[in-house]
C-alpha cells in the first residue's frame, strides 16, 4: 500500500490524491445510491455546467496562487459579456455577421484584460491588500454594469451563438473543448513559463523574489490581466449558454470558485498548487450536484453539501499531515 | 552536584527517509550544571532536543532516564510537566502583550473557568525575574524591549514552568557583547539555584566561559563528553569538525589585473557619502564597521535596488546607472542578502526553485522553461559548491544554515557574474561550515570573479580578504593591506 501511494504521488503530485479520492467516493456512493447515476445524462450534465465554474476556478487561481484574491471576478465576466453584447447588437444583432462575433469576442476579452489590469497595477503599485483592491473593482464593475443595463437583460444574438454554450463537436460539448483547453494553457503556464515560476515564488515570498531579480510588479499585473481574459472568456460562454447577458449572471459562483481551488490542494497563502487536481476537485464539485439533482434532492441541499464536503476535506489534510510529522523528513 | 544525573539518553537513534540524524547518542546533564552542546549545522543538535523534548521519537533501543526514573515513552506535554523547557532562538514571545502576559502565558491559557486571572500573572511574572534577579517593568508591551530583554523574558517564562532543565538555542546570536555579558550573568543565576541548563551557541569563547562540561556531536555521532578545563576554541572547532584550521592572511596584489568596478565620490543621503574604491579582476575586498556604517546601504546601491544621489558607479569602465535590480543582475552584479531567511532565500520553496530564480532565462528551450536544463544546471551546482541534500525538491528551510548559504551563493554563480557581493555571509552557519564557505569564496576569486565581503567581524574580512574598507557611519574610513596590518589594529580601529 505505502508503496503505491509512493507511486501515485511521484506520478501525480501528492496534491492529487485528495480529489481523486473524493472522486471515487462520490462515484461509488451515487453510483450505490440511484441506479441511473453512472449514465450518460449524468456524464452530460456535468459537461455543460462545469465549465462556467470552471473557467471562474481558473482566473481565481493564478491570484490566489500569489497569495492574493479576485473578488472581482463574476462582474468582469458579465462586464465583458456585455461589451460582446453591445458589439453585437450596434452591427445587427441577431444578424450579425461571424466577423462580427469575432470582432465581439475581442471586445470581451480586452474588457475583462482592460479591468485585470487595471486591478493589477493597483496591487503593484499601492502594495493594497487584493482583498480591498478587487472588492472596490467589484462593486465598481456591477455599479457599472448595473447602470448601462438598468438592471436587465441584453439579449438577442445571432442563432449560430448558442452552440458555443449548447452544440458539441465530436461528441463533446464545445464549452468543455473550450474549458479544457483554458486548463491544459494555464497548467503549460504555472509549470513551464517564467510567469507561472514567478508567481509562485512572490506567492511565497514577494521580497525575495524582488532580491532575486524578478520583477513582481509586472508579475503581479500580468496575473490579473489573465485572471480578467479568463473572466472573459467564462463571460462569452455564458452568454452562449443564455442567449443573454444580465448583470449578476454567476454571482453565486464567486466563492465557490475559492472552494474548489483549496479542494484541489491550492495552498490558503499562496506559492504552492497546480491546476490538474483543482480541474478533478470541479469534476467533484459536479458530479456531487448532479447526483444529489437525480435523486430528487433540493439544489440547495447540494451546495450546502459542498461546504460539508471541503470541511471533511480539510479535517483529512490536517489528519494526514499531523500524521506525517512522525514519519516525514527533516535535514 | 548530586551523583546521578539529572537527564541521561542512551543509544539515541534517528532517521529521516533514509538518512541517519543520529547513530546512536548518549547524553546526560547533571542538576545545576550548564553544559554545551556543540556541533556544526547539521550534525543532531536540534534532533536530539527534539527527541528529549518529544518531538521525535527514537528508534528501540533507546534509553531516557530522567531523575532516576526511566521514561518509556517522551511526550511534548510530559516534557512538560517533568520541567523540561527550550527556549528557541526566535524566542516564540508575542510583541503585543506586556512582559507580565508573556511570562505568565502557562497560567493566562489554563486559568480557572477559562477566566485570566491577572494578578496571578503578574504575581507569577515578578517572582520569575526575582530569581533571575532581574528587574523589569512587566506591564510594558514586549515589542519595546531591546532584543536582551525579550530573551530574558522567555527564559523567565521557562522559570514559571517550573523548569529543571532548560535548553538554550542560540541565546546570544542578536545579542552586543555587554548584553551576552549580562545574559551569561543569568544563566550562572539560574544554575546556581539547582536549574540545569544546556546552551547550544556557536560563540565558543562564551561556551568555554560558562560551560561546565561541553558534549561535542559531529554527523549523527557522539565526539565526546569534556570537562571545559583545559579546551580552547580551536580544540572545540577540531573536534566539531574534525579538521584543523589555520587562519592565515590570503591577501596578494591585484594591481595587474583590469579594474572591474570603480566606484567614484558615491554619495546616498542619510547613509553613506563620498564612497570611492575599485575592484579588480580576481580580488576580494572587505567592507568591516560597526552597525549603521552604511555598508549594507552602499551594496545595495551596488546592486541597483536603490539609487544613488551623487557620484558614479563604473562597469568595466562604462558608466552604469541601474534602474532596478534586475539591471544589476544583467550587468553582472550579484548580491547575497545578509537577511538570508526573508531576503536571501524564498524559504517554503524548493533547493531547485531557489537555485534557478535568477537564472531563468537560461534554462528556457522554446521560451518555455526546460525541465531537464533546469535538473541539469540544479545537479551541476550542488555537486560543484558541495551542497548536501535529500532531493532538490525539498524546501530550502530543512537545510542547515551553511547548505542554504551554499544554495544562495550558486543561485548567483548560476547567472555568471562579474562581481558578487556578500554581504554577512556567515551569519547563522557554524564554524566548519563557515571555513566551507570561504573555500568556495577563495576558488570562485581564483577563478577571476571580483568579490565583496561585508562583515562586522573584522577576523572575517581581514583572513579573506586583499584589502579591507574600514566604513564609520557612511563614510570610507580607512583601506588597509592585511599583509602590512595586525588584526588588533583592524579591531582596534573597528571597535574605536
Amino acid at each position: 500500500m505505502k508503496t503505491f501511494i509512493q507511486t501515485f504521488n511521484a506520478r501525480f503530485g501528492a496534491d492529487m490524491a485528495g480529489p481523486v479520492v473524493a472522486f471515487i467516493a462520490v462515484m461509488v456512493i451515487f453510483g450505490l445510491a440511484a441506479d441511473n447515476f453512472l449514465s450518460m445524462a449524468t456524464f452530460g450534465s456535468v459537461a455543460f455546467q462545469l465549465p462556467e465554474l470552471g473557467l471562474l476556478t481558473l482566473a481565481m487561481l493564478l491570484p490566489l496562487l500569489t497569495g492574493g484574491i479576485n473578488l472581482s471576478i463574476t462582474f468582469a465576466a458579465n462586464l465583458s459579456g456585455l461589451a460582446a453584447a453591445w458589439v453585437l447588437q450596434s452591427h445587427g444583432g441577431v444578424d450579425a455577421s461571424a466577423g462580427v462575433f469575432a470582432l465581439a469576442c475581442v471586445a470581451a476579452l480586452v474588457t475583462g484584460g482592460a479591468a485585470g489590469a487595471l486591478t493589477g497595477v493597483a496591487i503593484a503599485y499601492t502594495r493594497a491588500h487584493p482583498i480591498l483592491v478587487t472588492l472596490s473593482m467589484m462593486i465598481f464593475l456591477r455599479g457599472l454594469g448595473e447602470f448601462l443595463t438598468r438592471g436587465g437583460d441584453v439579449s438577442g444574438f445571432p442563432d449560430y451563438v448558442a452552440p458555443i454554450g449548447h452544440g458539441s463537436l465530436f461528441g463533446l460539448p464545445i464549452p468543455l473543448l473550450i474549458f479544457i483547453v483554458c486548463v491544459a494553457v494555464w497548467h503549460v503556464l504555472l509549470t513551464r513559463s517564467k510567469l507561472g515560476f514567478g508567481l509562485l515564488m512572490i506567492g511565497s515570498n514577494m521580497e525575495a523574489a524582488d532580491y532575486s531579480g524578478l520583477n513582481t510588479r509586472k508579475i503581479v499585473v500580468l496575473v490579473y490581466t489573465l485572471s480578467g481574459i479568463m473572466c472573459a472568456i467564462a463571460g462569452i460562454i455564458m452568454l452562449a449558454r443564455f442567449n443573454s447577458v444580465r448583470v449578476g449572471h454567476g454571482e453565486s459562483y464567486l466563492l465557490i470558485t475559492v472552494l474548489a481551488a483549496f479542494l484541489g490542494g491550492i495552498n490558503p497563502f499562496g506559492g504552492f498548487g497546480r491546476v490538474l487536481p483543482v480541474f478533478v476537485a470541479l469534476i467533484v464539485l459536479q458530479l456531487l450536484s448532479s447526483g444529489l439533482n437525480l435523486m430528487g434532492a433540493n439544489q440547495h441541499l447540494a451546495t450546502a453539501l459542498w461546504g460539508v464536503l471541503m470541511i471533511v476535506v480539510m479535517a483529512a489534510r490536517t489528519i494526514v499531515s499531523k500524521f506525517r510529522i512522525f514519519t516525514g523528513k527533516k535535514v | 552536584m548530586s551523583a546521578e544525573p539529572l537527564l541521561s539518553l542512551k543509544n539515541i537513534k534517528v532517521t529521516f527517509g533514509g538518512v541517519r540524524a543520529l547513530k546512536g547518542v548518549s547524553f546526560e546533564v547533571n542538576a545545576g550544571e550548564v553544559h554545551c552542546l556543540a556541533g556544526e549545522n547539521g550534525c543532531g543538535k536540534s534532533t536530539l532536543i527534539k527527541v528529549i523534548t518529544g518531538v521525535y521519537k527514537p528508534e528501540e533501543g533507546a534509553e531516557i532516564v530522567f531523575d532516576g526514573k526511566p521514561v518509556s515513552a517522551m511526550t511534548p506535554t510530559l516534557a512538560q510537566s517533568l520541567g523540561i523547557q527550550v527556549i528557541w532562538q526566535d524566542l516564540a514571545l508575542f510583541g503585543e502583550m506586556s512582559v507580565a502576559e508573556n511570562i505568565g502565558f502557562q497560567l493566562a491559557v489554563t486559568g480557572t473557568y477559562g477566566m485570566v486571572d491577572k494578578h496571578a500573572i503578574d504575581e507569577a511574572a515578578e517572582k520569575a525575574l526575582a530569581r533571575l534577579g532581574v528587574r523589569l517593568d512587566i506591564h510594558k508591551p514586549l515589542k519595546e524591549l531591546p532584543i536582551a530583554q525579550r530573551q530574558i523574558v522567555a527564559i523567565a517564562r521557562a522559570l514559571v514552568g517550573e523548569a529543571r532543565l532548560v535548553f538554550m538555542d542560540e541565546p546570544t546570536a542578536s545579542l552586543t557583547q555587554s548584553e551576552a555579558d549580562y545574559l551569561i550573568e543569568i544563566v550562572r543565576n539560574l544554575s546556581a539555584s539547582g536549574v540545569a541548563v544546556v546552551f547550544v551557541s556557536h560563540r565558543l569563547a562564551e561556551v568555554l566561559e560558562i560551560s561546565h562540561r561541553i558534549t561535542i556531536l559531529r554527523d549523527g555521532s557522539l565526539v565526546g563528553v569534556y570537562p571545559v578545563e583545559g579546551m580552547t576554541q580551536s580544540r572545540v572547532t577540531e573536534l566539531m569538525t574534525g579538521r584543523n584550521f589555520d587562519s592565515a592572511v590570503i591577501a596578494s596584489d591585484h594591481d595587474e589585473a583590469p579594474v572591474v568596478l570603480s566606484v567614484r565620490n558615491l554619495t546616498r543621503h542619510g547613509e553613506f557619502r563620498n564612497v570611492s574604491f575599485d575592484l579588480r579582476r580576481g580580488e576580494t575586498l572587505g567592507i568591516t564597521g560597526l552597525l549603521g556604517a552604511g555598508r549594507t546601504e552602499l551594496a545595495l546601491t551596488l546592486f541597483g535596488m536603490h539609487r544613488p544621489h551623487e557620484g558614479e558607479i563604473l562597469l568595466e569602465g562604462q558608466k552604469v546607472d541601474f534602474a532596478s535590480n534586475r539591471d544589476a543582475i544583467r550587468a553582472g552584479v550579484a548580491y547575497l542578502s545578509e537577511d538570508r531567511l526573508s531576503l536571501g532565500l524564498n524559504q517554503p520553496q524548493s533547493i531547485a526553485d531557489n537555485l534557478v530564480m535568477a537564472s531563468l532565462d537560461r534554462i528556457l528551450s522554446h521560451g518555455l522553461i526546460s525541465p531537464a536544463k533546469k535538473r541539469d544546471v540544479v545537479s551541476h551546482w550542488i555537486s560543484a559548491l558541495g551542497v548536501k541534500i535529500g532531493t532538490p525538491d525539498d524546501p530550502i528551510r530543512t537545510l542547515s544554515g551553511g547548505n542554504q548559504q551554499r544554495v544562495a551563493i550558486a543561485k548567483w554563480l548560476a547567472i555568471s557574474p562579474k562581481i558578487l557581493i556578500l554581504d554577512a555571509p556567515t551569519v547563522g552557519v557554524d564554524v566548519g561550515a563557515r571555513a566551507g564557505i570561504f573555500e568556495i569564496v577563495r576558488k570562485l576569486a581564483a577563478e577571476g570573479l571580483s568579490i565583496i565581503i561585508i562583515s562586522d567581524e573584522p577576523p572575517e574580512v581581514y583572513f579573506n580578504a586583499d584589502r579591507v574598507i574600514h566604513m564609520v557611519e557612511g563614510r570610507l574610513e580607512a583601506v588597509y593591506d592585511p599583509r602590512h596590518t595586525s588584526l588588533s589594529e583592524l579591531e582596534s580601529a573597528v571597535y574605536a
